[in-house]
C-alpha cells in the first residue's frame, strides 16, 4: 500500500483552480483536516510489509530539506507544522506524507521572500502551495505561572482558534486528570504565528475514554495527551 | 507505490512531485540556504544508522538490568543517552507494558515519533486511519493489526502532542530467561515499541 492510499477520495468535481479566491478561504476553519483524532470513516490501517525508510529518493531529499532550512533560520517547527495544516484539505488527503513536507517548506520560503513562486514554477511547472495564514480568531492568554499539580482535575477550554494549536479538537471541553507536570516549553500557538516564543508549563493529562467519546459498547481505556497550561481551566 | 513511479525512468519522465522536490532543492542550494552535504548526511543517517535497532538495544538492556529499567522509566531521555542515543527528538518518556496494561503511541495531529530510538515512522503510523481511529477504538485497531488483547487488559493510548515522545517498553517474552542482552535485542520489534504488537 502506498503513501497515496487516499487517492480514492480525490474527486474531479472539486474545483481547485480558484483556491486562493477570498470567498473560499472563509470556508476553511483551522479545526483542520490534520486534526484527525476520533474521525470516523477512514477504514482499516494499511500496513506495508518490509517498508523502506524512503520509497523514492525524493522523499529522503525532502525529509532532510526541512531541518536544513530550519537550521538555516528559515522557520521554526510550529511554523512548519502550521504550513502543512494550511494545505488545501483535498490536497492534504490525496498526497503522501513527504509531499506535505515539500509543500510546507516551499510555502514558507515563498512567504518569507527567500524563493519566489515564479522560480519554483519555472523549474517544476505547477507548484501547489498551502493557503495563506488567516487572522487569529482567538489568542489564548497565558497564565502568570503554572497553575496545576499532579492529581488536579482540569477541563480543556472549548476554544477553536483559526490558527495553529497543539490542543486537538477531541479533548476540548473534556475533563481529565493531571498525571505529570513537564518543564516549561514554547507555546506552539504563538510561535507558529511569529508572536514570539513564550515558555509555559505543559502537563501530561489523562482522559478516560468515556469522557471523550461518550457511551458506547466499545469505549474503554484512557488517552493520555500533553497540553500547555493555557489550554486548560480548573474543573 | 503509485503507478506513475517506475524504477527505470530517466529525467524526462520525472513525476510532478519529483520535479517539485528537485526544483526546491536546487533553489535552496543556489541561494546558499542549504548545504547539499547536510542533506546527503541526514538521508544517509536515517536510511541506515538510526532506526528501531536503537530502541531494541534500550529494551534489551532494560530486560536484563533492573536498575537500568528503573532509570529508563524515571527519565527516558537520560537513560537512552547512556547508550549513546540522543538527538533533536530526544525528549523521551518510556511507558511499560504489564500483564494487564497495554500502551500504544500515536500522534493524531501530525507524525511525532521517537526518532532517536525508532528512526522515522512507517507510513501507516502517519496515515489517516491510524491517527483517527486508535484514540477512539484502540482495541479494534490493534486486533486488525494482529494484536489481540485479552478483554481484561487496560489499554492506554499516548497521543504525542507536545515536547515528549513516547516509547513502549514491551514485556520480555516467556522462555528467554537464559538469553543475554545480545540475544534479546533481535527479538524486539519496532511495532512492539510503538505498541501495536506484543512479543
Amino acid at each position: 500500500m502506498s503513501d497515496f492510499f487516499l487517492s480514492d477520495f480525490a474527486t474531479d468535481s472539486v474545483d481547485r483552480s480558484d483556491k486562493n479566491a477570498p470567498g473560499r478561504l472563509q470556508t476553511i476553519e483551522m479545526d483542520g483536516i490534520h486534526d484527525m483524532g476520533g474521525m470516523a470513516g477512514f477504514g482499516p490501517v494499511e500496513v506495508e510489509a518490509d517498508e523502506p525508510v524512503f520509497h523514492q529518493p525524493w522523499e529522503g531529499r525532502v525529509f532532510a530539506m526541512a531541518p536544513a532550512a530550519m537550521v538555516a533560520g528559515c522557520f521554526t517547527t510550529p511554523m512548519f507544522r502550521h504550513a502543512i495544516e494550511r494545505m488545501d484539505p483535498v490536497h492534504y488527503l490525496t498526497s503522501g506524507y513527504y509531499e506535505h513536507w515539500l509543500t510546507s517548506v516551499a510555502t514558507l520560503l515563498v512567504e518569507s521572500g527567500r524563493v519566489t513562486r515564479a522560480e519554483l514554477e519555472s523549474a517544476a511547472g505547477s507548484f501547489p502551495l498551502a493557503r495563506p495564514e488567516r487572522p487569529l480568531s482567538v489568542v489564548l492568554d497565558g497564565p502568570a505561572s503554572h497553575r496545576f499539580v499532579v492529581g488536579d482535575v482540569v477541563r480543556v477550554r472549548d476554544v477553536h482558534p483559526s490558527g495553529h494549536t497543539r490542543c486537538p479538537d477531541y479533548v476540548r471541553g473534556c475533563k481529565g486528570t493531571v498525571a505529570r507536570v513537564d518543564p516549561p516549553s514554547s507555546v506552539p500557538d504563538t510561535e507558529a504565528h511569529d508572536l514570539g516564543a513564550v515558555s509555559e508549563t505543559a502537563y501530561g493529562v489523562r482522559f478516560e475514554a468515556a469522557e471523550l467519546w461518550g457511551e458506547a459498547d466499545d469505549v474503554e481505556g484512557s488517552v493520555h495527551i500533553d497540553l500547555h497550561d493555557r489550554y486548560l481551566e480548573p474543573a | 507505490m503509485s503507478h506513475d513511479h517506475d524504477d527505470h525512468h530517466h529525467p524526462a519522465e520525472l513525476t510532478a512531485v519529483e520535479r517539485r522536490a528537485a526544483a526546491l532543492e536546487a533553489l535552496l542550494v543556489e541561494k546558499g540556504i542549504v548545504d547539499p552535504t547536510f542533506i546527503d548526511a541526514m538521508v544517509e543517517a536515517y536510511a541506515h544508522d538510526i532506526g528501531p535497532m536503537n530502541g531494541a538495544r534500550v529494551v534489551a538492556r532494560a530486560w536484563v538490568d533492573p536498575a537500568y529499567r528503573e532509570r529508563l522509566l524515571a527519565d527516558g531521555t537520560a537513560a537512552v543517552a547512556e547508550l549513546g542515543f540522543a538527538g533533536a527528538e530526544g525528549n523521551l518518556i518510556v511507558v511499560a507494558n504489564e500483564d494487564k496494561v497495554h500502551n500504544v503511541v500515536v500522534c493524531t495531529l501530525c507524525s511525532c515519533y521517537p526518532w532517536t530510538v525508532l528512526g522515522l515512522p512507517p507510513t501507516w503510523y502517519k496515515s489517516a486511519p491510524y491517527r483517527s481511529r486508535v484514540v477512539r477504538e484502540p482495541r479494534r485497531v490493534l486486533a486488525e493489526m494482529g494484536c489481540d488483547l485479552p478483554d481484561d487488559v487496560d489499554i492506554r493510548v499516548w497521543d504525542s502532542s507536545a515536547e515528549f515522545r513516547y516509547l513502549v517498553l514491551p514485556e520480555r517474552p516467556a522462555g528467554t530467561g537464559a538469553f543475554g542482552e545480545d540475544d534479546l535485542a533481535p527479538l524486539v520489534t519496532r511495532d512492539s515499541m510503538i505498541g501495536v504488537a506484543r512479543l
